[in-house]
């Protein structure tokens, strides 16, 4: 699997971290209660096919990347800094 | 049909003519008591507890695929009984006996193979944390001994013991840990509830789950609705888009586990071992390959394959550990899809739905757990309450956080075990 990270260009995986699902980005209110953070931090949709993830460029320029890509083919479709991403 | 030594020789003078097929192929009927969703070697064992603790034998088992075409068939087979937690460590210590009852319960040659197992350390925390360990393993009844160096020098003389990085300080030996053939333990359990009277339906694919007014009532399948008073889904990486179909979301991510195997050599290995200092574990299999593996590649996947890195890192850490195997030609890599939950343990509970069950959350170490599994799921779906050996496997333990079983103690989060 390569991963195009929009500052670097396309690397290979072993210069990321990975995160997991990119709920990160929708980060609730702390009072929002506990079923909401049980979904935040434990619950997933866990989908075969097209997902949404968060990986860390740690081997690289240490931006946080969201990756549009297909758990089933390994596909990587889109890359975009998770700063400049939407929930 | 009955098994046995002189069943063998018969067969062997008169032509190999008389085996027959180790179970049916029944057509689905419309309605049963209880429809388990996935025939893996959870879903089987489950079948056959039920039929054979519970005497509920209008049972039937759905596979999409082919019984034993799951993670049941690509496990590196291994079977132990060395979990720290409470929680675990009974569990586990309740599947080996299961285990060591098994192949005479089943009358069927699983090749449980009970030729020890050797965790290595490296380093006098290591030693500290094994030692600690051992001492569980050894206070609830199981088997655990300390050994060091030389002691370790002795069973396994083949190691690099000077390795400069990571030099072999001892090992925690479990001598009742080893192996089993892992799609014998699926055709055994079929076989068993296959005589017992349970409908094994392949190539027949859940494709929703029917909920009337909070119950269930029967599933939609690939090959029409069956109804159903109680369902169980046992489908392992699957189960999440499983879930989804009865509007559950689940604590868990599917991630790859990847395992080797090289050409057949003749016996060298003969404990199962592992390296405390980076991902790699082997055992010699009967056929004479050594089958060995490392740890996950980190990442949300269902491409029953990985990629390169984690390969690269098994293989290294195998060299660093045994130089002899530096010669041996790798045949053949796969992966599986690995149910992986926030702590590292499982789920055997009720969902919110009445009649609907869920065994789930497995991770890397379901293989060894196919006996306690199926028969603490079996006894929830039968009792509607937990069996006191699976108790603690909660589904709402991630929301409350309250029991939650973390043995690498690195925290109750994703992508962390
Ligand atoms: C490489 C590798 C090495 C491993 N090594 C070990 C080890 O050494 N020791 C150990 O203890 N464990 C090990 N494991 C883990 C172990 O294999 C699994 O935890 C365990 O097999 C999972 O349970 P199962 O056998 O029921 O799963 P599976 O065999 O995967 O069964 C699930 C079944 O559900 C079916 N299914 C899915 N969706 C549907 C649907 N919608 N309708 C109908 N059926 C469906 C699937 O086709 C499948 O057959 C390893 C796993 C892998 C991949
Ligand atoms: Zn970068």
């Amino acid at each position: 699997m390569r991963i195009t990270c929009p500052i670097c260009g396309e690397r290979d995986i072993r210069e990321f971290t990975y995160q997991g699902a990119a709920v990160a980005l929708d980060r609730p209110d702390p009072e929002a209660g506990d079923e909401a953070w049980d979904h935040y931090v434990h619950l997933r949709e866990n989908p075969a096919g097209r997902t949404r993830d968060l990986w860390y460029h740690s081997g690289g320029c240490s931006a946080w990347v969201v990756v549009t890509r297909d758990t089933v083919t390994h596909e990587v479709f889109d890359t975009e800094l998770a700063e400049e991403a939407k929930a | 049909m009955r098994f046995s030594g002189l069943r063998v020789l018969k067969e062997g003078l008169t032509g190999n003519k008389g085996w027959r097929p180790h179970w049916r192929d029944p057509e689905p009927k419309s309605d049963y008591d209880i429809v388990i969703i996935g025939g893996g070697g959870h879903g089987l064992s489950t079948a056959y507890y039920l039929a054979r603790e519970h005497g509920l034998t209008n049972v039937a088992v759905l596979e999409k695929g082919y019984i034993g075409g799951g993670n049941v068939g690509r496990n590196t087979t291994i079977v132990r009984a060395n979990y720290f937690l409470e929680g675990n460590s009974q569990f586990y210590s309740h599947s080996l006996k299961l285990w060591e009852g098994l192949e005479e319960d089943l009358n069927y040659n699983v090749m449980h193979s009970q030729r020890g197992l050797i965790n290595l350390f490296h380093s006098d925390g290591q030693r500290d944390a094994f030692a600690r360990r051992g001492n569980m393993m050894n206070s609830q009844g199981d088997d655990a001994i300390l050994l060091d160096r030389e002691g370790v020098r002795k069973e396994l003389p083949y190691l690099d013991f000077d390795n400069p990085r990571f030099p072999v300080y001892g090992g925690l030996f479990h001598p009742r840990g080893g192996t089993a053939r892992h799609d014998a333990v699926a055709w055994g359990y079929a076989r068993g509830a296959d005589q017992r009277g349970v409908d094994l339906i392949q190539n027949c694919e859940v494709t929703g789950i029917d909920i009337e007014n909070g119950k269930v009532r029967g599933v939609q399948t690939t090959r029409g609705a069956i109804r159903a008073k109680k369902v169980g889904i046992v489908v392992a990486g699957r189960s999440g888009q499983v879930a989804a179909m009865a509007g559950m979301r689940l604590p868990i991510e599917s991630h790859i586990l990847q395992a080797f195997v090289t050409e057949g050599l003749k016996p060298c290995i003969h404990h199962v071992v592992s390296f405390g200092m980076g991902h790699f574990y082997m055992s010699q299999s009967d056929k004479g390959g050594l089958v060995f593996g490392g740890d996950l590649d980190f990442y949300a996947s269902y491409a029953q394959r990985g990629n390169l890195p984690m390969k690269e890192h098994v293989m290294e850490a195998g060299m660093a550990l045994m130089p002899m195997i530096g010669k041996a030609k790798v045949l053949r890599s796969w992966g599986g899809i690995m149910d992986m939950t926030p702590d590292g343990s499982p789920i055997i509970d009720k969902t919110g739905i009445d009649g609907l069950y869920i065994d789930c959350g497995w991770c890397y170490g379901g293989f060894k757990a196919v006996p306690g599994s199926g028969h603490c799921f079996a006894h929830l779906i039968a009792q509607d309450r937990p069996h006191a050996a699976a108790e603690k496997y909660r589904l709402d333990r991630f929301r409350t956080g309250y029991g939650l079983m973390d043995e690498e103690g690195t925290g109750p989060q994703h992508n962390l075990h």
